[in-house]
């Protein structure tokens, strides 16, 4: 579980996030809403200690992590993909893999071969630059990246940016199913806002960084007001 | 055959293969700096003179060649480290002349601290390995036990690396470091380790090198020996390409070759000329180094 409470975060004078509370269950997809410059891509760097707060604390299970570094908060088991997708395009698909596997100290090629089976895609591609894949092969190669490790909280940034729907529909479905079978806590970060709510178990709706909404994702998607108003979403 | 391995031809090649692979292994410790840092380092040539005069001059009372040459090694590795996190920590993120200055300033600072320790006077190494040529037939050709020597010890060093950065782990981080660092740091690679250990390398390949070079019967060690030896490297790693280590060691050996040829065949002035054309013409046609992978980007 990771709990944010009275999250201050700003870029000089600028305050990105301002007391952003809210808590993300285990085995549980929490979605966080919101148009450009809401401060959701922040509140996730901030998580992973690539932001420093102004104030506030964040923790996962009773950890605090805001005084930690981005290496020990990854080793810790909280695996950020990043927007824009982070694989390294100069990295074969298996080397990508391989750098997601270093830090969890497990059996490497019974890794490898766990995500070529979730993933056949990467298993025939495991040769191949990371720059010859297609944006949602990129997309999964970075998941696989992160779960490889078996994190126990995943840090999706945007998975389906630049997406076509149907391939945004199988990555939504690929992480409910992640998050059922494998204790997960999901924190989902999306500006296309129905595809998140149909997975999410609960939904945080921020504007220019402050929280407007905190609830579950069913009460959140059937609000008229917060549809309308902040997620873009036309009845 | 003989005939021809004690020709000038075959004698040329030779020498050029023996002057190459330095100026490879030059090459390639400035594309362990950049690759992992970004950084074009000047001192790269005075840091292993340094490491080499504690090594084998100042432990050369005590020790014998072989344990003197781990230990220069050895100081390599620290004097890299402790460069990288005590002068050129600070400056990442900074505008790129600010490294240059800093370093040409440590190269400076560090050939005046050896003359002033050890004077500027040419000392002589005593190496396992004599630097008479060998004889075919009555005829000398232009190998030596030390040329072997150096060609081997050059080789070994750049499988070494490659095996490194290919197929270890270790490799794999501190490529991502370069290529990556944000990525690899949500990754949980301690990046800034990675950072300091391209240095260390880089250093401990300098500091071989340098052994080798003031090994020279006629050259000894001084204060300015890389001097010379850093500028071929810097053409040589500037024509295969910064990010490139084949490419930066295969331009080391071809630009040896070809300056032997030069020196034999024009003129030992022109040397210097012909590889300053060779990088002029290779900059204007490669910008990125001849075996360089890295596309030009469009703004």
């Amino acid at each position: 579980m990771i709990r944010v409470q009275g999250l201050t975060v700003a870029y000089g004078a600028v305050k990105a996030l301002v007391d952003v509370s809210f808590e993300a269950r285990t085995s549980a997809i929490t979605a966080v809403l919101g148009a450009n410059g809401a401060g959701k891509t922040t509140l996730l760097r901030t998580i992973s200690g690539l932001k420093t707060p102004v104030a506030g604390s964040i923790t996962h299970d009773e950890t605090e992590l805001t005084a930690m570094k981005t290496e020990d908060i990854a080793r810790m088991g909280i695996a950020h993909v990043p927007e824009g997708r982070g694989v390294i395009g100069e990295f074969t698909v298996e080397e990508n893999l391989r750098l997601g596997a270093l830090t969890a100290k497990l059996n490497a090629k019974q890794s490898l071969e766990n995500q070529y089976e979730r993933f056949p895609i990467l298993g025939e591609r495991r040769r191949q630059h990371a720059d010859q894949l297609s944006g949602g092969e990129r997309q999964i190669l970075s998941m696989a990246r992160a779960l490889i490790a078996n994190p126990s909280v995943l840090l999706l940034d945007e998975p389906s940016l630049g997406l076509a729907p149907l391939i945004t529909a199988q990555i939504m479905a690929t992480i409910k199913d992640l998050c059922a079978s494998d204790d997960l806590t999901v924190i989902l970060v999306e500006q296309n806002a129905s595809s998140a709510l149909r997975i999410a178990d609960h939904a945080v709706v921020l504007n220019v960084g402050h929280v407007v909404a905190n609830d579950v994702a069913s009460v959140v998607a059937e609000d008229e007001n917060l549809r309308q108003y902040y997620l873009g979403m036309v009845s | 055959m003989d005939i021809f391995l004690t020709s000038r031809i075959a004698s040329d090649v030779l020498g050029g293969v023996t002057n190459g692979v330095i100026y490879g292994l030059v090459a390639l410790s400035l594309v362990l700096v950049w690759r992992s840092t970004g950084i074009l380092n000047f001192a790269q040539g005075a840091m292993p003179m340094m490491a080499t005069y504690v090594g084998m001059i100042a432990f050369g009372h005590f020790f014998g060649y072989w344990i003197c040459v781990v230990i220069a090694i050895l100081v390599g590795f620290l004097i890299g480290a402790g460069t990288e996190r005590v002068l050129v920590r600070p400056l990442y993120g900074k505008p790129e002349i600010n490294p240059v200055v800093v370093m040409v300033g440590f190269l400076t600072v560090l050939e005046a601290v050896a003359a002033a320790i050890w004077s500027s006077t040419p000392r002589s190494l005593t190496t396992p390995f004599s630097p008479i040529d060998f004889h075919l037939g009555g005829k000398p050709f232009a190998l030596s036990a030390f040329s072997l020597y150096q060609i081997v010890t050059a080789i070994v060093v750049m499988v070494a690396v490659a095996v490194l950065f290919r197929f270890t782990n270790l490799g794999l981080q501190l490529r991502a470091s370069a290529l990556a660092p944000e990525v690899s740091r949500l990754l949980g690679v301690r990046v800034n380790r990675m950072l300091t250990l391209g240095w260390t390398l880089s250093t401990g390949v300098g500091t071989i090198t340098a052994i080798l070079v003031s090994s020279n019967f006629f050259t000894g060690l001084t204060p300015q020996v890389m001097d010379g030896i850093f500028a071929f490297g810097f053409i040589a790693a500037a024509v295969g390409g910064l990010d490139s280590p084949v490419g930066s060691i295969v331009a080391g050996v071809v630009i040896g070759i070809i300056l032997q040829f030069v020196g034999d065949y024009v003129n030992s002035n022109a040397i210097i000329l012909v590889a300053l054309f060779i990088l002029i013409v290779s900059l204007m046609a490669r910008p990125n180094g001849v075996f360089s992978v890295v596309k030009a980007r469009r703004v």
